[in-house]
């Protein structure tokens, strides 16, 4: 007994700091995917010449958790001929899959639960890929008609698709050497160029790849709603329905880093080489200020007394941030002697700034498609895995290898490397449309496509 | 003491499950609880330190096998699935392969007893700084130590692969 206490509190001052940022994730994902719904219904309302919601909160700002409370306190219900079990087993399952692939990744170099693990991105991609069976079980559990076509639907569409986004990573990671994180980021720092800038073409099938592994409009074929009702989550209600949500954001946020880590240079700024660009560390505290005072501004023209004093609320906030952000950056400037001390404060800061910048802009453009483009079909979407995306990314893994032999050949590092990448990323697209030309024209487009149930 | 516990702890949930496996009714509920046995598995490879052997069962096995598995079970209509029979008649035979295999996996071990550093497997995990990165180290035995072993089983999965496509396209 006294060894299993002596091991606990070993294992607790070994493994304080993850297990608190473990906690923080969880407690706070709820509230940032809250947050990530209300972005995506403004910008909704905005690209449709539309307000949003405007009631709860000064703009809506406090209608996630209003829409929280709502769902908490929902009727439960249970299908009298689902199975119980697997009924509420499956959406847990959907998000802690999606919780524990936040675990391998890192949010600047400071802020890292799983630290410095040697299979780091195949980690989140392994275990991020296991939410696939909370919507299939959750589908077949239901006992219903819709949830089951939604979920085989799903599990075809994440299967077919996983091959591409796998691939896209490999072209990645031949320019990283390394699966882990911080070694990956630090090849794109030593290479002073983003990786998706040196295989753009994989990039793109990532991408495109993410957004199907993600059941975000154009490909939300398993929730068509105009179809399907709502897909596998046709029967869950309440705060089942919740968690199935929680994980779609969380994924979201999952491949938009791995995106962010391995093409777009993760906590590094656009150009981390080149000092005279240093001025641009100072745009984050710049950022937060101008929306402070814009808040600020706002402040008097609020209707009630309440959404004025919230709206004052939101400005302190942005102004506290701003000064988080801008200590380490000022400090030195003053006190040479701090600089050092204070060098990962700076580092651990602004790397999560320029994170999470770059984790948003990616989330905004998965929004931006949504609003754009209408919904596939279900064998366009097959025929764009299987005859598009999946020989594109196997041709570009090729060419792109033999185009680092010949960069090496010519001893070509950083920019110099786009010399070969390019043109190998340009014959890798053309061989690819070739083969979909060719394909359609050995089969012709049959005029009246058979329903398939169960496609 | 914590590797052993965490040791026992899949150990434990490895063996329940698998039992549970072939157990259950429900061919859902059992390809749940295979699952958790394959879970299980990559749990004490993880505690025996070799994150690329967890990762891989888990990507290969979980996220690959196992959702075709439950794909196909899909398919199938479970209510007529129940009612049929489960287990084939030859249990005598069955039983009398598993005790030979049995015997086999006791005799090694036996064997093995008296001979230096081999004995029952200790299932203390490694001090991390005597291994080398593990998936580096699982690169350079299969592309350089056992290259040609690993190309030959590699033509033989594409010979396969092709062989169930050209079967598959015959039928339409």
């Amino acid at each position: 007994m006294q060894a299993v206490i002596q091991a606990t509190i070993e294992f607790v001052k070994q493994y304080w700091a993850p297990l608190v940022c473990s906690v923080a994730i969880v407690a706070i994902l709820p509230l940032v995917a809250g947050y990530i719904v209300l972005v995506e219904r403004k910008i909704m309302a905005d690209m449709q010449a539309r307000l949003g919601p405007m009631r709860v909160g000064p703009h809506g700002l406090l209608q996630p958790i209003a829409d929280a409370v709502k769902l908490l306190i929902k009727e439960d219900i249970i299908p009298e001929e689902a199975d119980k079990l697997v009924f509420w087993l499956a959406p847990v399952l959907s998000v802690a899959a999606a919780l524990l692939a936040m675990a391998g990744l890192a949010i600047g170099p400071a802020f890292q639960i799983a630290k410095d693990i040697n299979i780091g991105i195949l980690f989140v991609v392994g275990i991020s890929a296991m939410g696939i069976f909370g919507i299939v079980l959750g589908g077949w559990a239901s006992n219903s008609h819709y949830s089951l076509i939604g979920a085989l639907r799903s599990s075809a569409q994440l299967v077919s698709y996983e091959t591409a986004a796998g691939m896209a990573l490999v072209c990645g990671l031949l320019f990283a050497g390394s699966l882990n994180i911080t070694s990956i980021v630090q090849a794109q720092y030593d290479q002073g160029i983003w990786f998706g800038l040196l295989a753009p073409v994989a990039f793109f099938t990532y991408l495109v790849a993410s957004i199907a592994e993600t059941n975000r409009a154009p490909f939300d074929l398993p929730e068509a709603e105009s179809e399907l009702v709502a897909g596998y989550m046709t029967e869950f209600s309440g705060f089942r329905w919740s968690l199935y949500f929680l994980a779609e954001y969380t994924n979201m946020i999952v491949v938009a880093s791995v995106a962010t880590t391995l093409f777009l240079g993760g906590w590094l700024r656009p150009f981390p080489r080149t000092t005279w660009l240093n001025f641009l560390d100072f745009l984050a505290p710049l950022a937060m200020i101008g929306v402070g005072v814009y808040c600020l501004v706002r402040t008097p023209k609020q209707p009630s007394r309440v959404q004025q004093i919230f709206m004052l609320a939101v400005a302190g906030l942005c102004f506290v941030v701003a000064l988080v952000l801008v200590v380490p950056l000022v400090v030195p400037l003053f006190n040479r002697s701090l600089a050092a001390a204070v060098k990962p404060f700076h580092d651990g800061i602004l790397g999560a700034f320029w994170f999470i910048l770059k984790v948003s802009l990616y989330i905004y453009f998965f929004m931006w498609l949504r609003f754009t483009l209408p919904r596939y079909r279900f064998d366009q979407l097959m025929r764009l895995g299987w005859h598009f995306l999946i020989p594109l990314s196997i041709i570009n893994v090729l060419v792109i290898g033999i185009a680092m032999i010949a960069g090496q050949y010519f001893n070509l590092t950083g920019w110099a490397l786009l010399l070969t990448t390019v043109p190998a990323s340009i014959l890798a697209l053309i061989v690819a449309l070739f083969i979909l030309a060719s394909e359609q024209k050995s089969e012709p487009q049959k005029t009246s496509a058979a329903p398939d149930s169960y496609a | 003491m914590l590797d052993q516990v965490i040791f026992y702890t899949f150990a434990a949930i490895a063996v329940i499950s698998a039992i549970l496996t072939v157990t259950r009714r429900n061919v859902v509920h059992s390809a749940v609880f295979l699952i958790t046995a394959l879970l299980a598995t990559a749990g004490i490879f993880l505690q025996l330190r070799a994150e690329f052997l967890f990762i891989v069962q888990i990507i290969l096995y979980v996220g690959g096998i196992m959702v075709l598995f439950v794909f196909v079970i899909m398919l199938v209509n479970l209510d007529e699935a129940v009612r049929q029979m489960r287990f084939a008649r030859q249990k005598w035979v069955a039983l009398l392969i598993s005790l030979a295999l049995a015997a086999q996996v006791g005799l090694m071990f036996w064997s093995s007893r008296k001979m230096p550093g081999q004995g029952m497997p200790k299932f203390a995990a490694a001090p991390v700084e005597m291994l080398p990165p593990n998936s580096e180290a699982v690169a350079k035995s299969l592309f350089d130590t056992y290259l040609l072993p690993f190309e030959i089983a590699s033509v033989l999965l594409l010979v396969a692969m092709i062989g169930a496509v050209v079967m598959a396209k015959k039928r339409t």
